[in-house]
Parts: structure tokens; C-alpha cells; sequence
């Protein structure tokens, strides 16, 4: 073992051998190792979310045809920096009527509730934190204290804008959990393990977004729906409801919302990549070639990985930049009259095509087929349904004009 | 296992502390000077008129009470989910009456109107 | 004590106080977010007893549905609702007197129990809990049935909730 072939695992030896040295035994010396590890692993993820900030920034202004921030450093490269300074020496203001100690932790909980994912997040071959057998479980199960936090939030402002805008997020983000929660089923289903770091290394030959590309497409959009980003951003309605639920946050808590948000959203880049685009790995095989083996090295695994997942973040952004927001009763009713029935359908067919095909050479194609047929047969339900909405539409206003004939 | 299940309890932890952190420089670094118009109600400078607490459509109960029950089915289709590959058809197959007994259930809540934002 | 023993007392804590919360605090909405924390309590004991899955789904179930239907439910009401009127009623003494009654009863049964003086017999190494999970929800010789059968409860549960819901909109 190298520092270039498993630099985790030797660091964390070294680190061990040094603590041992000092006389500490082994179970307290492997504990401060792995706290070590974890504070190095958290520092990654906010050091990405500093680096979002300007990302996303310098992306918005491109998408609105402007120059974005260019002034401070390189391309503006330092204006994150600016910005945080700028956070920490605001002045925080707690309005009148709130309930501080609620106030205080919903920000806090909702930064530490996308923090914990990286827990999880499969950085390269052998740089992860833990590989626990129910990861794509508790991707959902950290996310419900992310709904927690924003309804603490909406409720301790004591603000209508925040209430209602809290309210809200969470119709959003619990409706949409449906539909998430059996697109990260299909992965399941195929790759027979729910350990995301098992999900990745089954498709080292073959991606999953060409076994299932609707079951990446209910990814996307439960995700961006979770996220409460627009075309879902309907929690936060700057034109109506002003912020949402963090109109009354300011300075550093507000901080800890837009980090806790960007970084959420780059997660659930890594996650798309993860799940249905071969995560650090899934050179279609490749890298068992003597001549590409350096491609499973872990440090340009993490470069693939973080490639990938800013791909998914690039999406992600792309759909928030150009499109309007939605209403929330037809943000209710896609939900629920369109995407729930069609996650189930979806779960069954994969379910049993997996079964009856598996082990033979259609597998590939019947899976990639059904899905296509699906969206056809889908398109088509929802085209007849369009045209019977268009015909009604334009019925009630012919008895008007033949009133004004007579 | 164990040590996994430790290391998430540890990330926990660290998880809630580095939050903490800039917040409590901000407390220490950022001046402090309430007044009453700097701590009213935030509402594009309009007097608060009433209560902050609305109260809201039945409506958000009844969708958080529909989500409730496909939540703990969705739930219960994971562990068949990950060993369908070693299952045996008619196995797959009773997973599937489960899901079409959950479909009859979003059928039924869809025709009583429940579904309907109004 | 062992590092698991320290873990499970301050666990214990978390869970009995934060109960404790739940009945005395005035504040509906504050009761809702202390019932979360006993919730969690429960799911770190589920992770001591190396039972990831129920830990998982003892938050997504009860932390991220139940306690935010809690919630909503809660803030439907008016707030004229809420921080008036005592915590208790004048049957509280007799109650109480019950539920020590049932606490004692409880603890003296279970302290008979041998599962309290034995060790439970650890899981071989690399057995997966979970794929036998799977396989024994839908095997005939085990839990088919009542995996079935819980569609059919949660199906009831949904009728139900419907005719509630469509009884008082009339």
C-alpha cells in the first residue's frame, strides 16, 4: 500500500502508528482517527460549497446574458471569500416574537442535514466514509431532518411569509419523496445491494441510465423538487412570498441555508452520478486493460467522480435558470396524478423484466426497450388527455358567441 | 458493522459542531444593536396586520396523511426490493400484488377527490 | 463501562427527558420537535443493536411523516389553542398512580426474563441481515401473509383517512 494507490487507509495508518506511539491504546487511537478523517471529509464538502458559490453565481449570470462577479481575484475567483467575510460581520438580527432557541438550530440542522450525506458519498474506490448496507435508505432518512428544518425555520420567524413558505417546501418535499424513493429502488433492484459503493461497482460495465432512463428522469426531477429549486421553488416565490421560509434570517444563518442548499444540490449531483452514471467508476470496463489501469487509480476516480457530479449540478442549474415556477396545486396534482402512478408502473415493469430477463442476452436491450415503451405509451396517455383538456376548454365559449347571433 | 454505525453517530456530532462554528464567530465579530423597527416583522415594509400563525388549508393534512401511508408501503418494498435477484418469480410476483394493492389505494383517494386542490 | 453502555445510558437520557417534554412543555409546536428527539433516540438505540435498517426507517417513518403530520396537524389550530388552560385535569394523581402501577408490573415481569441476565448470541460475521429480511418477507414458509396483509391494513388506513377527510369538508 502507497500513498498513490489508497491514500486514506495510509494516512490513517500512519496517523494510528503515531497515536500508538504516544501510548494510546488501539480503540481511542482508531476514534480519533476516524474523527480526523471526518473533519477532513467535512472541510472537503464546504470548501465544494465555497467554490459553488461562485459556480453558480458565474452560471446565472451567463444564463441572463451578464458577466457575474469578475471584480475580486481571477474571473472573480475570490468573491466567495468576500462574501463569507462579509456574512460573519453582519450584523444578526432575531425578530421580535420569535422563538429564539428554534431559530437558532433550523439553520443549523438544515447545514448538518446535508453534511451527513457525505457520511456516505462513494468519493473513489477507497475514498469514502462508511460503505453501510442501507446507503440509498439513508439518503431519504437524512433528508427528512432537511424537511424538519425548514418547517423550524418557518414556524420560529414568526412571519407570515416564512410560515407560508415553509408549508409549502414541505407539501413539496414530502409529496416528491414518493416518487424519489422508488427511483432509488430501481438501482436497488438491479444492482441487488442498497450500499451505494455496491451500486457503483455493478456498473462498471454498464451504466444504469441504459437499463432505466426514466427511472433517472424521476431522479431528476424528485430531486429538483426536494431541493425546492425552481421550477418547485415555489417555497421561497421571491415575487409573492419574498424569501420563504428564511425571509427573517440574516447574515451567517442565512449563510448556512444558501451553503446548506448549493451543496445539497451538487450531493444530489454526485448522487445522479452515482446512481445511474457509474459514480467514481463505470469505464464501460476499461480500466481492466493493462494500458487504461491507471484510470482506477483514486485520485483520478475523485476527479471522475467530482466531474460527474458537477455535470449533475450543471442540470440542476440549467433547469432552475430556465424555468418558471409552478403553481402549487399543479405542482401537487403532477405529483401525485402523474409522477406517484408512473413510479409504480415503472418499479413493477423493472421488477419483473429483471427477473425474467436477467441472465440472458436480452437483458440489456429488454430493459432499455420497456423503458422507451413506457414513455411512449405515457406521451401518448397524456396527449389524448391534453386534447380532451384543449376540446373542453373550447367548449363552454360557443354558446356565448351563439347568444350574441340571436 | 458496528464501527460503520459508530462512524455515523461520530459524523453526527462533527456534522453539528462545524455549523456551530461560524455561527459563533458571528456572534463574536458582528456588532449588536437592536431596535424595535430593526426587529419588527419583515413584510416589504408593510405594518403587520394580526396574528404571524394563518391557519392554513386542511388540505396540506390531508396530503402529509396520504404521503404518511405510501411512506411506510415504500418502505416495507426495500428488503424485497434488494433480494429480488434471488428470488423466485411467484416471490417478485407477490411483491407486485403489493404494489397494486398500493395503486388501488392512490386510485381510490384520486376518485373521492381527494387529490384535488380545492 | 463500556463505550456501548455510555452510549446507550446518554441515549436513554435523551429519549426518557425529552419524553418528559413532550407532555409538560405548554408549547404544542415545541411538544411536536421534542417528540422528534425521543424518536431519534429510539433509532440510535435501533443503530447500537446493529439494526441499521429499523434505525433508517424508524426516521424516515417517524421523523420525516409522522412528526411533521404532527406538526401540520398542530398548526391547523387556532393559536388561541394553544399556551392557555393547565396541563392536566383533576384525574391526574390517579393516572399517575396507573402508570407507575404499569411501570412496576412491567419491570417485574421482564426482570424474570432470561434475555435480561444472558448474552444474546451474536450474528455470525458477514451475514446479510437484510437480503434475509427480503427473502423472509415474501417466502410462504415465512412472513408473505402478513407482508400482504399490511398492504391491505395500510389500504384500510387510506380508506379511512379518505372518509375523514371527506366527511368534514361537508
Amino acid at each position: 500500500m502507497t500513498f498513490w494507490n489508497d491514500p486514506i487507509n495510509y494516512i490513517a495508518d500512519w496517523l494510528r502508528g503515531v497515536f500508538m506511539g504516544w501510548g494510546i491504546t488501539a480503540g481511542p487511537a482508531n476514534v480519533i482517527t476516524a474523527l480526523i478523517g471526518i473533519v477532513v471529509i467535512i472541510l472537503f464538502a464546504l470548501a465544494i460549497a465555497i467554490a459553488l458559490v461562485w459556480v453558480e453565481r458565474k452560471v446565472v449570470a451567463r444564463f441572463q446574458d451578464r458577466l457575474g462577479p469578475n471584480r475580486i481575484g481571477p474571473f472573480g475567483l475570490f468573491q466567495p471569500f468576500a462574501d463569507i467575510v462579509k456574512l460573519i460581520i453582519k450584523e444578526d438580527i432575531t425578530p421580535a416574537g420569535a422563538d429564539k432557541v428554534v431559530f437558532n438550530m433550523a439553520p443549523v440542522i438544515s447545514l448538518a442535514s446535508v453534511i451527513l450525506i457525505w457520511a456516505i458519498v462513494p468519493l473513489a474506490s477507497k475514498i469514502y466514509g462508511a460503505d453501510i448496507n442501507v446507503g440509498v435508505l439513508y439518503l431519504v432518512a437524512v433528508g427528512s431532518f432537511g424537511t424538519l428544518s425548514v418547517i423550524m425555520a418557518g414556524w420560529a420567524s414568526n412571519n407570515k411569509y416564512a410560515l407560508i413558505g415553509a408549508f409549502r417546501m414541505v407539501a413539496t418535499m414530502i409529496s416528491y419523496e414518493i416518487p424519489m424513493v422508488v427511483a432509488l429502488m430501481i438501482p436497488t433492484i438491479i444492482a441487488g445491494t442498497m450500499s451505494v459503493k455496491g451500486i457503483t461497482q455493478a456498473q462498471s460495465n454498464l451504466w444504469f441510465v441504459f437499463l432505466s432512463p426514466l427511472g433517472l428522469l424521476l431522479f431528476i426531477i424528485s430531486a429538483i423538487a426536494e431541493l425546492g429549486r425552481s421550477p418547485f421553488d415555489l417555497n421561497e416565490a421571491e415575487s409573492e412570498i419574498v424569501a420563504g421560509f428564511h425571509i427573517e434570517y440574516t447574515g451567517m444563518k442565512f449563510g448556512l441555508f444558501y451553503a446548506g442548499e448549493l451543496l445539497h444540490a451538487f450531493t444530489f449531483g454526485g448522487f445522479m452520478a452515482v446512481l445511474f452514471f457509474g459514480g467514481y467508476g463505470g469505464f464501460f470496463g476499461l480500466e481492466k486493460l493493462s494500458a487504461f489501469a491507471w484510470l482506477s487509480n483514486p485520485f483520478i476516480e475523485l476527479v471522475v467522480f467530482l466531474l460527474k457530479a458537477l455535470i449533475g449540478y450543471w442540470v440542476i442549474m440549467w433547469v432552475k435558470y430556465s424555468m418558471p415556477r409552478i403553481r402549487i396545486d399543479h405542482m401537487l396534482t403532477f405529483n401525485w396524478k402523474f409522477l406517484t402512478p408512473l413510479a409504480f408502473v415503472l418499479l413493477m415493469m423493472t421488477a419483473l423484466f429483471d427477473k425474467l430477463l436477467a441472465p440472458t442476452q436480452f437483458y440489456v436491450p429488454g430493459m432499455f426497450l420497456s423503458n422507451i415503451l413506457l414513455a411512449w405509451i405515457v406521451i401518448e396517455i397524456l396527449r389524448k388527455y391534453s386534447k380532451r383538456e384543449r376540446i373542453e376548454q373550447e367548449k363552454p365559449a360557443e354558446p356565448v358567441i351563439q347568444a350574441a347571433h340571436h | 458493522m458496528q464501527s460503520e454505525w459508530l462512524y455515523i453517530g461520530l459524523f453526527l456530532v462533527i456534522g453539528i459542531i462545524v455549523p456551530i462554528v461560524p455561527l459563533v464567530a458571528s456572534h463574536f465579530l458582528a456588532p449588536h444593536k437592536p431596535n424595535p423597527i430593526k426587529q419588527s416583522t419583515y413584510e416589504c415594509g408593510i405594518e403587520t396586520v394580526g396574528e404571524s400563525w394563518v391557519q392554513f388549508k386542511a388540505q396540506y393534512y390531508i396530503f402529509a396523511l396520504v404521503f404518511l401511508i405510501f411512506d411506510v408501503e415504500t418502505v416495507f418494498l426495500f428488503p424485497w426490493a434488494l433480494a429480488l435477484g434471488k428470488l423466485p418469480l411467484f416471490a417478485v410476483l407477490e411483491g407486485i400484488i403489493f404494489i397494486l394493492i398500493l395503486i388501488a389505494g392512490l386510485t381510490f383517494t384520486w376518485r373521492k377527490g381527494l387529490l384535488e386542490w380545492a | 463501562m463500556t463505550p456501548d453502555q455510555i452510549i446507550f445510558l446518554l441515549c436513554a437520557a435523551l429519549i426518557v427527558g425529552s419524553a418528559l417534554m413532550v407532555v409538560t412543555t405548554k408549547n404544542l409546536v415545541h411538544a411536536a420537535l421534542w417528540l422528534v428527539a425521543t424518536l431519534f433516540g429510539v433509532a440510535i438505540l435501533y443503530g447500537l443493536l446493529q439494526a441499521g435498517f429499523l434505525a433508517l426507517v424508524q426516521v424516515v417513518v417517524y421523523i420525516g411523516a409522522i412528526a411533521v403530520l404532527f406538526i401540520f396537524a398542530v398548526m391547523l389550530t387556532r393559536r388561541e389553542m394553544r399556551d392557555k388552560g393547565t396541563q392536566v385535569n383533576h384525574n391526574w394523581g390517579i393516572s399517575a398512580l396507573l402508570a407507575l402501577l404499569t411501570f412496576g408490573g412491567l419491570a417485574f415481569i421482564l426482570s424474570s426474563w432470561v434475555g435480561f441476565s444472558s448474552t444474546a448470541k451474536a450474528i455470525p460475521a458477514g451475514t446479510d441481515t437484510l437480503m434475509m429480511l427480503g427473502k423472509a418477507l415474501v417466502s410462504p414458509d415465512a412472513y408473505v401473509l402478513p407482508f400482504e396483509v399490511a398492504s391491505i391494513l395500510l389500504l384500510a388506513a387510506l380508506v379511512g383517512a379518505v372518509y375523514i377527510a371527506t366527511s368534514s369538508k361537508e
